[in-house]
């Protein structure tokens, strides 16, 4: 496969453009290697076109016109635009700097439950981590809440990186952390937790006189989540896990289990509750009580029992990371494609919004790849969100055009790339 | 400035002449047994920057004896490495691994003695818990020796101390003969909010600077106190109190000492490097420099490293112009010293992957790194960072045989080390769960699962 880049260097580090641009709401990708994520499988040398931000036709051989941009893939990967994984993008500039971090809750309530908490409303496109993010493939994120000193930290969601202010998808996630650091919050146990979280949810059929533990408006939250959303409960040691199951059981929720460090050794429990794991398939270590069992064939481990996986770093700057995570996955056994399903169509399956799926008729976000998807050398060419070729610029790629040239007789800051 | 170099290695030669002679906390570190070694056909990237292919490299008595061709002793073990890559064993320059050990519990937060900015005094491997999975789990990603560091919380944090990546029961089983200690010191927003949140000095960039200054005052003093008392006649004299954190900083004054600093932003890179010329000692490597692609030139130009992430920005202020080419950029002027470090119990798992990351980027960027000059970063220049160069870090007639044998080109997240060696011996085999150590710590947990 020709790597285009290695010639383009940094002078166009953008497109590969060979027609003309007329008319760019019509863009047509020739050649492709193209993974659907869907019934469809892998086509080879698809030609791929997108209108008014919709994938408009599939074929062997799409006939160019004028009013056409068109970029040669030259037989190169094209997948959906990635899932960064659960992030803080948008709701965090700078993780060390309070006033630009939105995505904890703290001081103005005494209760230790808000799902009312919806970081959403908090959630600004104009951070640089966005374009940071989805120069190298990225789509889209779950917004998560920060686990900080709250059993029901909050409400997030899916959303899409295309720089809109509303570019939500799918349905509302509550997040609740439930490991042996919340429960130092928590009255000081485990048990403690999930004795306050029965109440919590019994509270859900009580009258709003009645309600001690989440207010009126929480508990809209919650009965919203339960009738069309995810719990998501932050766990990695089996038998809190394996409490997870049982709870989501009684109070009929569907829930999503985060962190997940010994998933495996309950995969079959997991599998039969349908309950979908994300995992950072980087974690092998026994970074605390809780986490005894992590290894780095969780992934694959959890796949063969039939537990859906999805993929997260813990970094919301660094969320581009979580290639390298589904990469290292299939280093340690994990299905190539199955990596690549998890990264792409699961969290959209799971938490609604878009398929992801790339087919006729689809919102068109999608990536050229410089070679595999998942390999830590390989990059992202280029990438189209809703239908639009992106310029491949962030604050990165800027500070590096201000800083590659040798020698310059001005001052850097008089590069302005 | 009264103390040039010279003279502040002069002073304190005589400085410990008379503090008594052994060598505290010594090395116990004895290379295992080993058989004498011949792998063939192997892609071999010797770490200096040279790529051999179809090549054999042949090592006995826990030394490189050849690469290319040459006798083999009767006994010598053969591995045909054809399709697989062989690498000098990869050094981390910057470790916290036993001093934050798995697992992460406030019982073994040893990291940083936080209560007060100059602690010059306290040395890393007191710190160190050697049962800390953390080094097994390094070692199957092909580290051969690393370098454990206090925390940044202070502005002077302490010693650090070189290990070989070995299991041993004491941190002293495990100390890289003959290594030169380090000290870990931090610029920018770790100590002045630290220190400031207690209402204390530093709470500003100006005050870290002022009371580095402060004590490289202090330790010229200390210098000078003992140089006069050894040059008297000594009998009506009292010799000056021995000072556990003075020692230290005159034995950076002194040269034996190398400076690690912890620092971000290249502004502030520049300031150290004036008061290192103010005092007349060197900085070693900068560690992080997440700006150190904005001031390549002046670090070549001054012969100082920069151990570097390759993708890690933005969780504070001063990491907020992070770029994914800072490793190539700094590797670009001759005489460079670029370094990929981990600081990370997960990135030391896989350095090879983090310079992959690093390497990739700087092709993109148009710049030559082909991977034999890339594995430097993890080898030869680490080697340079902490003094061992002449012993480790390239596969070098007469070093030490610290090697790796891999899967497949390490620059890939599907590498894997297949067999790794220190001193000759066989230290780890993926194949072979009899040579994959296990920290006490593991032993025994989880045992429901196991059966």
């Amino acid at each position: 496969m020709k790597n285009l880049f290695a010639a383009a260097a940094l002078a166009l580090p953008v497109l590969t453009l060979s027609g003309v641009v007329a008319h760019a709401d019509s863009l047509l990708i020739t050649n492709a290697t193209l993974h659907t994520m869907g019934s469809k499988g892998v086509i080879e040398s698809a030609d791929i076109l997108i209108d008014d931000g919709k994938i408009t036709r599939i074929a062997d051989q799409i006939t160019t016109n004028n009013s056409m941009t068109v970029i040669d893939a030259e037989g190169r990967a094209v997948t959906p635009a990635l899932f960064a994984g659960v992030t803080v993008s948008g709701i965090s500039e700078v993780e060390a700097v309070s006033e630009a971090v939105d995505s904890r809750i703290r001081d103005i309530y005494t209760g230790i439950m808000h799902p009312e908490f919806d970081v959403r409303t908090a959630y600004t496109p104009h951070t640089s981590v966005i374009p940071i993010t989805r120069v190298e493939g990225f789509g889209y994120t779950l917004l998560g809440v920060a686990s900080g000193d709250r059993s029901i930290a909050g409400t997030g969601g899916l959303v899409r990186f295309d720089g809109g202010y509303d570019s939500f998808e799918g349905n509302a996630v509550i997040f609740i952390d439930i490991d042996g650091h919340s429960a130092d919050y928590v009255g000081g146990s485990r048990a403690a937790h999930w004795m306050l979280l029965e109440q919590a949810f019994g509270e859900m059929r009580a009258d709003d006189d009645d309600l001690e533990l989440i207010n009126a408006t929480g508990q809209r939250a919650m009965k919203n989540t339960q009738r069309n959303g995810v719990f998501i409960f932050n766990a990695n040691r089996a038998s809190d896990m394996m409490q997870v199951v049982k709870f989501a059981k009684t109070h009929k929720i569907r829930a999503v289990i985060l962190g997940g460090r010994e998933a495996w050794m309950i995969a079959d429990t997991l599998a039969a509750a349908e309950i979908p794991v994300i995992i950072n398939a980087l974690d092998n270590l026994p970074a605390d009580f809780d986490s005894l069992g992590a290894r780095l064939d969780n992934a694959a481990l959890l796949e063969d029992a039939g537990v859906t996986i999805m993929f997260t770093s813990g970094e919301t700057h660094n969320a581009r990371k979580v290639r390298q995570v589904a990469g290292n996955a299939v280093s340690f056994g994990l299905d190539h494609s199955a990596a690549l399903a998890a990264l792409t169509t699961t969290p959209a399956m799971i938490f609604g919004g878009s398929s992801r799926v790339l087919d006729q008729g689809a919102q068109a976000d999608l990536v050229i790849w410089s070679g595999d998807p998942l390999e830590v050398t390989s990059q992202a060419d280029a990438v189209i969100i809703r239908g639009k070729a992106d310029s491949m610029q962030s604050r990165q790629t800027l500070l590096l055009d201000r800083y590659l040239p040798a020698n310059p007789e001005m001052p850097r800051a008089y590069i302005k790339p | 400035m009264h103390h040039s170099i010279v003279g502040a290695g002069a002073a304190a030669a005589i400085l410990f002449a008379g503090l008594g002679s052994a060598e505290p906390f010594p090395s116990t570190y004895e290379p295992l047994p080993s058989q004498p070694t011949l792998i063939t056909n192997a892609t071999i990237l010797t770490g200096d920057g040279a790529r051999l292919d179809s090549a054999d490299l042949y090592f006995a008595d826990g030394k490189i004896q050849w690469i290319g061709s040459g006798s083999t002793a009767e006994n010598a073990v053969t591995i045909d490495a054809q399709g697989r890559w062989v690498t000098p064993g990869l050094i981390d320059v910057h470790s916290h691994l036993g001093v934050y050990p798995s697992p992460d519990v406030s019982a073994h937060s040893d990291g940083n003695e936080a209560t007060a900015p100059v602690t010059a005094e306290v040395w890393a491997e007191h710190s160190i818990w050697p049962q800390d999975p953390g080094f097994p789990r390094a070692l199957a990603g092909g580290i051969t020796s690393l370098q454990i560091l206090p925390g940044s919380a202070n502005l002077f944090g302490g010693r650090s101390v070189t290990l070989k990546n070995v299991s041993s029961v004491s941190y002293q089983g495990m100390k890289f003969p003959g290594a030169p200690y380090g000290m870990k010191m931090a610029c920018g927003e770790n100590p002045k909010r630290v220190y400031g949140n207690r209402n204390k000095a530093p709470s500003t960039r100006m005050g870290n600077v002022a009371e580095y200054r402060t004590a490289w005052i202090n330790a010229q003093k200390y210098i000078d106190d003992w140089a006069s008392y050894e040059a008297s006649d000594k009998e009506d004299k009292k010799a000056p109190t021995r000072d556990l954190e003075l020692d230290t900083l005159a034995g950076v004054l002194k040269g034996e000492i190398i400076v690690h600093m912890h620092c971000y932003r290249a502004d502030e890179m520049m300031t150290i490097l004036d008061i290192a010329d103010e005092f007349g000692y060197r900085v070693g490597t900068f560690h992080h420099g997440v700006e150190a692609y904005k001031i390549a030139d002046q670090l070549a130009e001054r012969n100082v490293c920069g151990a570097l992430w390759a993708d890690w920005w933005g969780f504070k202020m001063e990491a907020y112009d992070g770029i994914q080419e800072n490793i190539a950029l700094v590797d670009r002027p001759e005489n460079s010293c670029s370094i990929v470090h981990s600081d990370s119990d997960e990135g030391i798992q896989r350095l090879n992957q983090e310079a992959a990351k690093a390497m990739s980027r700087g092709q993109r960027a148009g710049l030559d790194i082909p991977p034999e000059r890339a594995i430097r970063w993890l080898t030869e220049n680490a080697a340079k960072s902490l003094g061992i160069e002449d012993q480790t870090g390239t596969l070098t007639v007469g070093k030490m045989a610290d090697v790796v044998i891999w899967n497949q080109n390490p620059f890939s997240v599907y590498a894997k080390a297949d067999q790794v060696f220190i001193d000759g011996a066989t230290v780890y085999d993926r194949m072979d769960s009899s040579k994959q150590p296990k920290s006490d710590f593991e032993l025994g947990q989880l045992l429901e699962v196991a059966q």
